[in-house]
């Protein structure tokens, strides 16, 4: 018995070398065989179900009992982009201008609080700021959407304060300005830090030099840190741009008649409808759109800045 | 820790990892593809429990006021999913493949709702011979054309009720009579209706009635030119809604912070808001009102028929047709729950319209799926989808 394990010891431990061996002398197949899987599992999880989308997009439902056909069509596109019926088109353009004025509010309001953050404020004081504009985040969004509801319902704080100055009610409860103030303020903080981080680099040295040129404050600020600050903007943006976007809760409880969302229509489709198909041909507009923006960012260097 | 260890232990996590992909693999790929075949009249008796109940339905329709007696009785325990619209429990029972996907036992389908299941296969025949109440009902809701179908039980009736116009009693004044108080400029920005296609019909009745030129006879079997006219109301509603509400719980907000002052709405509602001493009333329009009627539906995968069968049966039983009536504000297809009522509620039986007379039932327009077939003989009718369409149009 033990004379057998013995025997069996050194070939045992040849094959180990042999395979090993195998490894140093091809890096490649060492390579491929470290990579397989989590690459093969990140395109069939990522890729693979924004392929299904893909595909599931030219099928259509049973409109009455709600079975799916797998008959290959453009019928889903073609309602999508009617210009005779231009429900989606609305959708998806308020959708993307809500987005668009959420990101440029936000990147006005982040700048100023990233550049005293980084640049003027005390330790001390810098990491209080850390922490305010991080507390948010710890609380779920969805308790601080119910909270701006309150705020701007018609019996809520913000009349109340207005009522007391002696101003009338401001009618803004369920609306598009509620939707607009609502998400402004949940996502930015995803502005905040990019833009610090892209200002925080920015070299002491270049805005002495700048002054040493002759630039005064707005000069070196236009010529200098604006510039180097843009990337860290742009990666913000992507941020804010993308939540909103692809965002369907807010429209759902803060928006009025008439504020559906990509998303809501989504929502609509798959889990009222039963219109899967349906759903993912629309969901493959902000996919788009995403696309083209995330090609204009890399061309701004946002991805140096993230 | 040597290298050689550090890369067993990478090797350990990748294989890990390989382990439980191929856990979930597994998990995905063995997801039950059982059928069962069952006769066209459903089972002979009712067998053993099975120890649980998974139900798709209205908020409180599983109501702890009777359901626990219930499960102590079957000692069925009861899982709950509360759906906001019809549309939420069809596409939930077509989860899974359809038919409840093999986890839901009963769904409490309303008549928008209840045809798309029958006809999608995701519902199965009830043999109502093994629910007693069953012979005791109103005629009409014995074997309905929204859950009855060539003479098959797809599930029992359990309770109807009017979709009824609310408002609040010291902002609108004076009261209102008609429905046209929520398509009139007088309350613009403070109205509120339900998210939810067969709304339409509630204009397409208004228009039958203020209109008699459209030829409205059925505000669920419209033409394209009926629709249309429809549309064109609601399209003109929607610059007077605040919100269309999606859920009840919404409604009910929106009526406690002052954002709307009147609406369509259900009885549950007012219940909910007069019990939160809200100043609040409703009422049916001398228009008439369309109205629902649910029926427990049976999934034709579930996985617990017997005791599903055991809570068709309790439920339609005079005393828990009262009780719940009274919880959601609802009127029962069973006339024996009167004096039940009563007992719980001084004159709550004729308040909720349980005593009158068949010719009563003629004043509300159920719920039923629109389909192309006018039931006139002509197939010019605009079905459900095209309804679906119009309302995503008037709405987003």
């Amino acid at each position: 018995m033990s004379s057998d394990a013995a025997r069996a010891g050194p070939s045992l431990r040849g094959a180990r070398l042999r395979f090993s061996a195998t490894f140093w002398r091809r890096p490649w197949v060492k390579a491929l065989a470290l990579l397989t899987l989590p690459v093969g599992a990140f395109v069939v999880v990522y890729i693979g179900s924004l392929a299904i989308l893909f595909v599931s997009a030219f099928w259509t439902v049973d409109s009455f009992t709600g079975k799916l056909q797998h008959i290959w069509n453009i019928d889903n596109f073609r309602q999508i982009f009617s210009t005779s019926d231009p429900t989606y088109l609305r959708i998806a353009g308020r959708t993307i201008g809500i987005a668009a004025a959420v990101t440029v509010t936000d990147a006005i309001l982040a700048f100023p609080l990233a550049y005293y953050m980084a640049r003027l404020a005390s330790r001390r004081s810098r990491a209080v700021l850390f922490i305010a504009v991080l507390l948010p985040l710890w609380s779920s969004y969805l308790v601080r959407i119910y909270a701006w509801r309150l705020i701007l319902s018609s019996d809520g704080v913000l009349n109340w304060a207005l009522n007391g100055v002696g101003l009338p009610n401001a009618n803004i409860a369920y609306t598009n300005w509620a939707m607009w103030i609502v998400f402004s303020y949940v996502w930015l903080p995803f502005m905040v830090l990019p833009v610090y981080a892209a200002l925080e680099r920015i070299p002491e040295s270049y805005l002495e030099a700048s002054g040493d040129l002759g630039a005064g404050g707005w000069r070196t600020f236009r010529n200098v840190i604006l510039p180097l600050a843009l990337p860290g903007v742009v990666a913000g943006s992507i941020f804010t741009f993308s939540l909103t976007l692809g965002d369907y809760v807010t429209p759902l409880l803060v928006g009025g008649a008439g504020s559906s969302f990509i998303g809501n229509v989504v929502y609509d489709f798959v889990g009222i409808n039963a219109n899967v198909p349906f759903a993912a041909a629309f969901a493959t507009v902000p996919v788009m759109v995403m696309g083209v923006y995330l090609v204009v960012a890399r061309r701004l260097g946002a991805f140096e800045a993230l | 820790m040597s290298r050689a260890k550090k890369r067993y232990l990478a090797w350990a996590a990748l294989g890990l990892l390989t382990g439980a992909l191929a856990v979930a693999a597994a998990g995905f790929g063995g997801s039950g593809k059982s059928s069962n075949g069952t006769s066209a009249t459903g089972p002979s008796s009712i067998g053993k429990g099975e120890g649980a109940l998974n139900l798709i339905e209205w908020a409180a329709y599983s109501d702890p006021s009777f359901a626990k007696k219930f499960v102590s009785q079957t000692g069925c325990k009861i899982h709950r999913k509360d759906a906001n619209t019809s549309s939420e429990m069809v596409a939930l029972m077509r989860t899974g493949g359809g038919g409840g996907g093999g986890q839901w036992d009963l769904v409490s389908a309303s008549g928008d709702a209840s045809l798309r299941l029958i006809y999608g296969h995701d519902v199965k025949p009830v043999n109502v011979k093994l629910i007693p109440s069953w012979k005791e009902f109103i005629p009409i809701f014995k074997s309905p054309a929204h859950n009855t179908v060539s003479g098959v039980h797809y599930g029992v009736s359990v309770q109807w009720g009017p979709n009824t116009l609310l408002y609040n009693t010291k902002k609108v004044k004076p009261a209102p009579t008609s429905w046209g108080a929520i398509y009139s400029t007088k309350y613009k920005g403070k109205v509120t209706v339900p998210d939810n296609t067969i709304q339409i019909a509630d204009a397409a009745l208004y228009l039958m009635k203020t209109k008699p030129s459209l030829g409205i006879r059925d505000p669920y079997e419209l033409t394209k030119s009926q629709l249309d006219a429809a549309v064109k109301l609601l399209k003109r509603q929607k610059g007077l809604i605040k919100k269309y509400w999606g859920s009840a719980a919404d409604e009910i907000n929106l009526f406690k912070s002052g954002d709307v002052v009147i609406g369509a709405s259900w009885p549950y509602q007012t219940l909910q808001l007069q019990a939160a001493h809200a100043p609040v009333k409703e009422l049916i329009p001398r228009e008439g009102a369309t109205g629902w009627a649910d029926t427990w539906m049976l999934a034709s995968k579930a996985p617990h028929p017997n005791c599903a069968y055991m809570w068709m049966k309790y439920v339609t039983t005079p005393p828990v047709e009262a009780k719940q009536a009274l919880v959601f504000g609802e009127t029962p297809v069973n006339p024996k729950a009167c004096p039940y009522m009563n007992r719980i509620q001084k004159g709550s039986c004729t308040k909720y319209h349980l005593n009158e007379p068949l010719g009563y039932y003629k004043t509300i327009h159920f719920w039923k799926t629109p389909v192309a077939d006018c039931g006139n003989g002509k197939k010019n009718c605009m079905d459900y989808n095209a309804w679906q369409r119009a309302w995503t149009q008037v709405t987003s």
